[in-house]
């Protein structure tokens, strides 16, 4: 047997054989060992989940110069499962003046919205939910389910914090929305495919980091504005709003929101992977064997969680009013910008020899990063003189 | 009745029933989430068409953005507008008898149709929907001028929106 080469291929067999012996009509098998390998995928992913939990809290530590979870179980690692517990024998409350169905679907939404994602990531080669070739929009739709679990958490809770959260995430992610779904047409103009799977094999020759560097860049700082953590994470803001829009949850129903959001932040970190650093591809490691694909992807992903980890513990939170500024005002037009010369140059070098083609795309980027700095840089001395300008002495209306 | 037509049904029933929720319920919030499964139902059934772009489309724009947006619209406004006067006035008869009329009259054509009988055509492998889409949508043969006119269009109305909410001499968006 060649389990090796294709674990999936040949254990989906195993079980058709089987099915199909007890009397099992074939199509039937076939969903059954559809859900049946749904089911895998999600309990890896929720096992993951558990042990993001742990890694968040000991790099947060080394961040804060601290050491972190180190009593239950070697390096602390049976405190996760210690905390999860906890979560479920906590006592679950639904606020009184709650809405109680929207309010008990949210945290459920917000899970979902996550774990669909991983229908379009393609873990190994040829081992993917389904080549979607429209999965680009697919990341953007899912976001929208989360954007919608998100503002039915703040409307139902009847608390007037969790609105206010609610309100403000919101408007953070339908605004970096917009960059991201234009930085997510660049690797599709270079593999000519919105499928993950054919952008991940069309990064066989150059990862697309090299070719397009900003973009990489850009569409970084909007998965960290619509996962909603520091420095965008005025939905939580514990200084002003207590906790945001998860406020009124308690135990699990919490927990939900708290390991959508890691698991959000390592699916983000694997998306960003896989269009910008070639996803499970590296230098031919991939061919040896799908589960070594497999561990380079996490291994990607993990790199890429924790620079979105990195972010968050070392920035400090923007004011509402800025962040939105620099999105609409900097951030989208740079992106459209960049799609634009993206478009241009990929019509002009389509039939250059490779290094011609990657230097120029990569010089482009450069440029217009400088252009964009220079452009900002100007706009903000303005800004500056205005306030240092000395105010012209106001005399009174009324004495 | 194969699996596909099963689907069918169980997606029409719910996109119907959500719908009338939308139109019956006195909460508006969940008026609006009704909506929002109502739209998620045409998505599948657009996913039910093999037509993946449209489905995604249909998520990303009516759910993403146009519902969000009411049920902000909704949340800005009042916490309960709720509307306690009857949903029915005495014309309601002849709305049912309206409707009802106009569903036999359209079932009584579309027996003699041939398109009711006719079964899905195979889509052959290998083709690219979104790819055909996007080529017919920019070439010249296609329909490039339909697009860009759409496009300008959709560009006039948000320039317009920006002009009718700016103050030009506060310089500032009216409150």
């Amino acid at each position: 047997m060649n389990f090796w080469n294709d674990p999936l291929k040949v254990a989906a067999d195993w079980l058709l054989g089987i099915f199909t012996g007890w009397g099992m009509p074939e199509i039937a098998a076939q969903i059954l060992i559809g859900f049946l390998g749904i089911l895998l995928l999600i309990t890896i992913l929720m096992v993951l989940d558990i042990f993001l939990v742990w890694i968040e809290r000991k790099v947060v530590s080394r961040f804060q110069d601290r050491i972190g979870p180190n009593r239950v179980g070697p390096f602390g690692l049976i405190q996760p499962f210690a905390d999860i517990i906890k979560l479920l024998i906590k006592e679950d409350i639904t606020p009184g003046g709650a809405d109680k169905v929207v309010y008990n679907i949210a945290p459920m939404l917000s899970m979902m919205s996550v774990l669909i994602l991983w229908a379009v990531v393609p873990i190994a080669p040829k081992m993917l939910g389904v080549d979607l070739n429209i999965g680009a929009l697919y990341i953007i739709a899912a976001g929208a389910i989360g954007t919608l679990s998100i503002i039915m958490a703040g409307w139902s809770s009847n608390n007037k914090f969790a609105m206010i959260g609610a309100f403000r995430q919101v408007a953070v992610m339908i605004s970096f929305e917009v960059p991201m779904l234009t930085m997510l047409l660049i690797p599709t103009i270079f593999a000519g495919s919105m499928g993950m799977g054919a952008i991940t094999e069309a990064q066989g020759e150059v990862w697309y980091v090299f070719l397009a560097p900003l973009a990489a860049l850009i569409f970084l700082i909007a998965a960290i504005a619509e996962l909603g953590r520091a420095p965008f994470d005025m939905a939580e803001g514990e200084s002003e709003l207590v906790s945001g829009y998860n406020i009124e949850y308690s135990g699990m129903k919490f927990g939900m929101f708290y390991a959508g959001e890691l698991l959000h932040a390592f699916t983000f970190g694997g998306f960003w992977s896989i269009l910008f650093f070639g996803g499970y591809r590296f230098f031919g490691l991939e061919q040896v064997n799908p589960l070594l694909a497999i561990a380079v992807l996490i291994f990607k992903a993990m790199l890429g969680y924790w620079i979105i980890m990195w972010v968050k513990y070392t920035l400090l939170r923007i004011r509402i009013d800025h962040m939105l500024a620099f999105n609409w005002k900097f951030l989208t037009p740079l992106a459209f910008a960049l799609l634009m010369v993206t478009a241009f140059m990929n019509a002009l070098l389509a039939n250059t020899p490779s290094w011609l083609y990657i230097s120029g795309m990569f010089l482009s980027n450069v440029v217009l990063a400088w252009v964009a700095l220079e452009v900002a840089r100007s706009y903000s001395r303005k800004e500056r003189e205005k306030v240092e300008m000395p105010k012209p002495v106001v005399e009174a209306a009324h004495h | 009745m194969t699996g596909e037509q099963i689907t069918f049904l169980v997606v029409a029933f719910a996109t119907l029933g959500s719908a009338l929720m939308v139109v019956t319920t006195r909460n508006l919030i969940h008026a609006a989430l009704w909506l929002i499964a109502t739209l998620f139902s045409v998505a599948v059934i657009f996913a039910l068409l093999s037509a993946s772009f449209l489905a995604v489309v249909q998520v990303v724009v009516y759910i993403g953005a146009i519902a969000i947006l009411f049920i902000f619209a909704v949340m800005l406004t009042r916490k309960d507008m709720r509307d306690q006067s009857p949903q029915l006035n005495k014309n309601w008869w002849v709305g049912a008898l309206l409707a009802a009329l106009t569903f036999g009259g359209l079932y009584a054509l579309l027996q003699g149709w041939s398109g009711l009988s006719r079964t899905v055509a195979d889509i052959p492998s290998g083709f690219d929907a979104v790819a055909e889409l996007g080529t017919e949508l920019t070439s010249f043969t296609g329909y490039v001028l339909p697009f860009e006119v759409a496009s300008v269009l959709l560009v006039a109305a948000l320039v317009g929106a920006v002009y009718v909410a700016f103050n030009p001499r506060s310089g500032d968006i009216r409150k």
